[in-house]
């Protein structure tokens, strides 16, 4: 009894407290042009939707309960009522009044569906998102192809300004939603699709991968961090730059390291790592989580996700690696240098 | 009981052509069928549609033995209305008449497909056009075939005797699925070897 | 040697169960007792409750796969399954919810009712209704048969390519749910074609196309739905078989397939299908809240045409599930509008219901409170519904747990709750017994408040970014404590169906006898005894209104009057039923049914082994399932002198 009681009260604080607490995933309010038609208009059917089932629970309960009938059908007096009761004004004031809110929310809806199809400017960036599972790889395309680069998993934007992104699948297809921005796109492999986003204020909007792509399709996020425009241009600049070159000698004993383990898969632009399957670590340390969203990127979760990412994130295309302790060590002296 | 009356009016006993349950049935059947066709082109046009050119990759096929083969299996329709005709008038050795001319022009457009498959360059896993054209146009024989062995029991069952003017709504059900069967390759014909022509 | 008759004029008759003539009616119909009587029974009445039960026990199936898929998800970072554990209990579940009761339990009860209803004998194929059942067991069992293995379908009921190739799938989790899916098909095909016939065919004289029940209306649409919609999954699931074991490409990006045109024939199918498994439970609603509500139904035509145009204009929607794919905007906003049209005749529905018990009276049976609380969930999941037609909001609607609630309380809301109600309602005409009323209204709240306590948080969830299809989530998303409330409350409803089921058990030893009619209910199968005899019924009865049994007791105008439920025609040579006419349901030939048979059941033997051979890519059982299937089909389609079909 008492544990039932705790179990209750509990259970109200928690849902006070996640009510109004921070729900990043949420889209009942958005921070850009992208997003706020559409806010407005699912708010606004939500109200009508509401108001419907109210005036419907209204009227059943209204119904059963204004003139209940006989206690036992047997009773002869239990017998059909009249024909002549009527009834067909329901019908046609009920459907009348139903099809001029569905208009209304029809053309809502067309006008919002054409408002943003498109963003009001010219995009000041188009990012390419190429999804895999179950990861995101990102490609920063400018005119000039000596400023294009990669990275994955976090998308940084300058703020206030639209953002085109166009998205294709290595495998599955997934979808790229970033709830607080705007709507998904499906990224479907053999096309790409385009789509756009702006934020309107600086902030991390997280995002999660949307259809079924297989075993971890739960965890596969990403965040799009928007910055201000001079933010963005330096990070622009940092992820430019080629990695720093080793120093010390465990610097460059991890450098072998990761050629023996790690190149393969993955890259380290101004190392001779090339690797194309896994995510581009040239920038590794400016990142702020693991395996796509999954993991923080302290020191401790990067050891551990490179020695046993199979138990992290199970079925994970990254195999679990049999590294010596000083081999571990010295990869990650590298890996930290990776700013 | 009680018994009031006999019914002033007679009714027909048993499945007597259209009045026999199977007949509706069978009509339901086609339909079904004739949608799977639909999706079937569906598919082909859809996968067409986001194809690079050119499409079809080799270029129309040939018509050499795709209008031969048509005709046959029009003609095939036809003698088998017509035997279907005899036996409602109770003449059995026009309904023998038909069922064999239909088996026997049946049997000719399957050897006629059977060439043109056998000259194709592709196989059915070559690409998508190739996938295509062997499982419609398969779908399609396998159609033919189920059309064939429904006339060879009829014609077994003729044999038996036991078809009248009176009673053959087998004969009547059978013969709606080989029109059926007609009419299906006239869609798959025009889809295979005439579209590409218009484009 | 005698020749069979080809006309007679039939006897017309007085007659109930209890008179003398039913002896030969008895003898006629009845089949071999014992297991060979079981195993070659076509009896619609036998298949129907075969139907419910078969459908019923893959409900518990399905519900307890939720039930463990609820616990993981309680709490974040649950750990009680893999990732591949929840993908194959949340794809089999799907499954077996939307294939394997959904639509199944709803033809149990057009099986058993129809004939009852339209005042006929038998279906119009009973033997092709005995091949349905067995098929759709089998199929069942087929799709089952993988699981146990640990190698169930893990794509989602909805088995999106690429994902379902063999390239990312190459186990054979995939193919046992394409071909099972195949062979699902066959019987949902020839049931429905049972279904369409039989209407045109075996009403009572007099019973015209604008006086069947609207129970009849919405399985008629599904039928007809299902005629022109199965065909394009069959379709899919056999290019997808062929794309992952004969090298075709049609989904193959790497040569030129298209990922999307597995979604479109999907959803040409899909969406098609979702109206075939809830219109007739709307029917169920609509002929059962007239008795309740003591008197007919408001606006019977509009609810008999809201019903074909709903699944006339679900034939248009499909791509409104594919609004995030990347479809032009023309495409779109054409998909967004007539998504929404459907809300009118939904209304139409809605209103109709609303005013029968406005202007009725209302009784508070077990049934009327499933019936009208069926309306409110209608409503819920139609808004929803509503929401996700438009196209912005559904392209952040779409994909997340606001799709799951509206998806559950369409699929529970309009078809188990109907269900459960209709056998409250028709218990008592299957078994002859009355279900308990009080253990009856404990059930249906603990249901009520279990069922809504459990999937109304799950559009807040939506709301709040979940994506559907996780086996886990982090916390600090504020998706936690919801969740917990979600399982809690699945688990009060699951409690409620629970008791549901202990009350069919418990009134099938104990409950008190029903007689005929014990609603006082207006429909032909209320005139029979309770269960019904064999035969159905003793006379063919003369239909000539809307609602028969209550001629007399409605101050009507037009068509009340004149039927007459225990004089007509008596059709005792043999099994025999009356066949009338299209429309207006004039007697128009005497049909002879078929005996028992077991050739239904070796037919879908032939075709199990068929598919099976193709499974496991044993060509010699391949090749021995079509040479059974042939067999089997020509030995039922012989032409039979019983039958009829031939004179001599």
């Amino acid at each position: 009894m008492k544990a039932g009681r705790t179990l209750l009260v509990g259970l109200a604080l928690t849902l006070s407290h996640d009510a109004w607490a921070a729900t990043p995933m949420s889209y009942l309010r958005t921070f850009g042009p992208a997003g706020y038609p559409v806010t407005r208009l699912g708010w606004g059917l939500g109200i009508i939707s509401v108001s419907v089932v109210v005036i419907v629970g209204l009227l059943l309960l209204g119904g059963i309960f204004r003139r209940r009938g006989p206690r036992r059908l047997s009773d002869p007096n239990a017998l059909a009522v009249r024909r002549d009761a009527g009834g067909m004004a329901w019908i046609y004031i009920g459907v009348g009044i139903s099809s001029l809110v569905l208009i209304g929310a029809m053309i809502w809806t067309l006008v919002v569906t054409a408002v943003v199809a498109h963003p009001s400017s010219r995009p000041a960036l188009t990012v390419q998102v190429s999804a895999s599972q179950w990861w995101w790889a990102l490609r920063y395309d400018t005119e000039q192809p000596s400023r294009t680069f990669t990275s994955a998993n976090e998308i940084h934007i300058p703020v206030g300004q639209p953002v085109r992104f166009e998205v294709t699948s290595t495998d599955v297809i997934h979808s790229f939603w970033v709830p607080k921005l705007g709507g998904k796109i499906d990224v479907i492999p053999g096309q790409t699709n385009v789509t756009w986003l702006q934020a309107d204020q600086p902030g991390v909007y997280r995002g999660q991968c949307a259809v079924f792509c297989g075993t971890e399709h739960a965890r596969m996020a990403l965040q799009v961090i928007a910055q201000s425009p001079a933010d963005f241009r330096a990070w622009q600049e940092s992820q430019l730059a080629d990695a720093p070159r080793p120093a010390t000698p465990e610097q460059q004993h991890g450098t072998r390291v990761f050629q023996s383990h790690c190149a393969a898969c993955h890259t380290i632009r101004g190392s001779n790592a090339g690797g194309l399957v896994g995510p581009d670590l040239s920038h590794l340390m400016s990142r702020r989580t693991l395996a796509a969203g999954v993991l923080s990127n302290t020191p401790g979760n990067l050891a551990g996700w490179i020695v046993h990412p199979q138990s992290v994130k199970p079925g994970s295309r990254m195999p679990d690696q049999t590294l010596s302790g000083p081999q571990l060590a010295a990869l990650m002296a590298y890996l930290q240098t990776l700013h | 009981m009680t018994e009031i009356a006999i019914s002033s009016t007679t009714l027909p006993v048993g499945s007597k052509g259209r009045d026999a349950s199977g007949w509706w049935g069978m009509l339901a059947l086609v339909a079904t069928e004739a949608t799977l066709f639909a999706y079937l082109l569906f598919s082909y046009f859809y996968l067409a549609s986001h194809s690079p050119p050119p499409w079809p990759p080799n270029g129309a096929p040939s018509l050499t033995l795709a209008i031969p083969g048509s005709l046959v299996l029009i003609a095939g329709s036809v003698t088998m209305w017509w035997g279907e005709r005899g036996i409602e008038r109770g003449r059995r050795w026009q309904l023998v008449a038909g069922l064999l001319l239909s088996l026997l022009l049946g049997i000719a457009f399957i050897v006629l497909e059977g060439i043109e498959w056998a000259g194709k360059p592709y196989t059915l896993s070559s690409s998508v056009y190739s996938s295509l054209y062997f499982t419609i146009t398969g779908f399609h024989l396998a159609h033919v075939l189920v059309g064939l062995l429904i006339l060879a029991v009829l014609l077994l069952w003729t044999g038996f005797d036991y078809f009248d003017e009176n009673r053959h709504s087998a004969v009547s059900i059978g013969v709606i699925y080989w029109h059926f069967v007609t009419v299906v390759w006239l869609a798959v014909f025009f889809t295979f070897y005439i579209a590409p022509r218009l484009g | 040697m005698t020749r069979t008759e080809t006309h007679r004029a039939p006897v017309i008759a007085q007659a109930t169960d209890a008179s003398p003539s039913s002896d030969t009616l008895r003898k006629n119909w009845e089949g071999p007792g014992g297991w060979r009587g079981w195993l070659s029974t076509v009896d619609h009445k036998e298949i129907g409750k075969r139907y419910l039960l078969t459908a019923f026990v893959f409900l518990l199936i399905g519900g307890l796969e939720a039930a463990v898929m609820r616990a993981q998800l309680a709490t974040p970072d649950g750990h009680l399954l893999s990732a591949e554990q929840y993908a194959q209990l949340f794809t089999m579940h799907g499954v077996t919810m939307i294939f394997l009761y959904a639509l199944p339990v709803l033809s149990g009860f057009s099986n058993y009712l129809w004939p009852l209803l339209l005042g006929s004998r038998d279906m119009a194929f009973p033997r092709l209704n005995a091949f349905s059942y067995w098929v759709f067991l089998f199929a069942g069992i087929f799709l089952y048969a993988s699981f146990v293995m640990g190698k169930a379908p893990d794509d989602g009921w909805f088995n999106y390519v690429p994902y379902a190739s063999r390239e990312f799938n190459p186990g054979p989790n995939i193919d046992v749910y394409a071909l099972g899916m195949v062979l699902l098909g066959v019987s949902t095909t020839v049931g429905s074609i049972n279904f369409i016939v039989t209407l045109f065919r075996t009403r009572a004289p007099g019973m015209s196309i604008n006086r069947v029940p609207i129970l009849v209306w919405g399985t008629l649409t599904a039928s007809v739905g299902n005629l022109f919609a199965v065909p394009a999954v069959s379709l899919a699931f056999l290019m997808l078989w062929m794309d992952r074991q004969l090298g075709t490409h049609f989904f193959d990006v790497s040569a030129g397939g298209q990922p999307l045109l597995w979604q479109h024939l999907f959803w040409m199918f899909g969406h098609p299908w979702v109206y075939a498994i809830v219109l007739p439970a709307m029917g169920i609603v609509s002929d059962g809240l007239p008795t309740f509500c003591r008197r007919p139904l408001v606006g019977y035509t509009a609810v008999a045409l809201a019903t074909v145009t709903t699944m006339v204009l679900g034939f248009g929607v499909w791509a409104h599930h594919m609004f995030a794919t990347g479809l032009p905007v023309m495409s779109l906003s054409y998909f967004s509008a007539s998504s929404m049209v459907i809300v009118i005749p939904s209304a139409v529905a809605v209103f109709a219901w609303i005013a029968t018990i406005w202007t009725g009276r209302p009784v508070f049976t077990t049934a009327f409170l499933y019936f009208s609380s069926f309306v409110l969930l209608f409503v819920i999941g139609g808004v929803s519904g509503f929401m996700t037609a438009s196209v912005p909001v559904d392209l952040e609607l779409t994909h997340t747990y606001f799709v799951v609630a509206h998806l559950h309380y369409v699929l529970i809301g309009i078809n188990v709750f109907p269900v459960v109600g209709g056998i409250y309602y028709w218990f008592p005409k299957i078994t002859g017994r009355m279900m308990s009323e009080r253990l009856g209204k404990w059930s249906f709240w603990i249901m009520f408040i279990g069922f809504n306590v459990g999937f109304f948080p799950m559009h807040i969830l939506g709301l709040a970014g979940m994506p559907r299809r996780v086996y886990t989530y982090p916390s600090g998303l504020g998706w936690g404590s919801w969740n917990m409330v979600a399982t809690l409350g699945s688990y009060l409803f699951a409690i409620g169906i629970a008791m549901f089921l202990v009350n069919v058990w418990i009134s099938l030893k104990r409950g008190k006898a029903a007689g005929r009619n014990p609603w006082g209910a207006p429909s032909l199968e209320w005139s029979t005894s309770s269960p019904p005899p064999v035969y159905n019924f003793a006379v063919i009865p003369n239909v000539a209104s809307r609602y028969p049994l209550w001629e007399g007791y409605m101050d009507d105008d037009e068509d009340t009057g004149g039927s007459t439920i225990h004089e007509g025609l008596l059709l005792d040579h043999g099994r025999e039923t009356i066949g009338t006419t299209m429309l207006d349901a004039e007697p128009a030939v005497i049909l002879k049914m078929p005996g028992d048979t077991y050739t239904p059941l070796l037919l879908a033997l032939a075709l199990t082994l068929l598919f099976v051979g193709l499974l496991a890519q044993a060509w010699w059982a391949v090749g021995a399932g079509v040479l059974l299937t042939l067999l089997a089909t020509i030995t039922w389609l012989w032409p039979q002198r019983k039958l009829s079909q031939i004179e001599r």
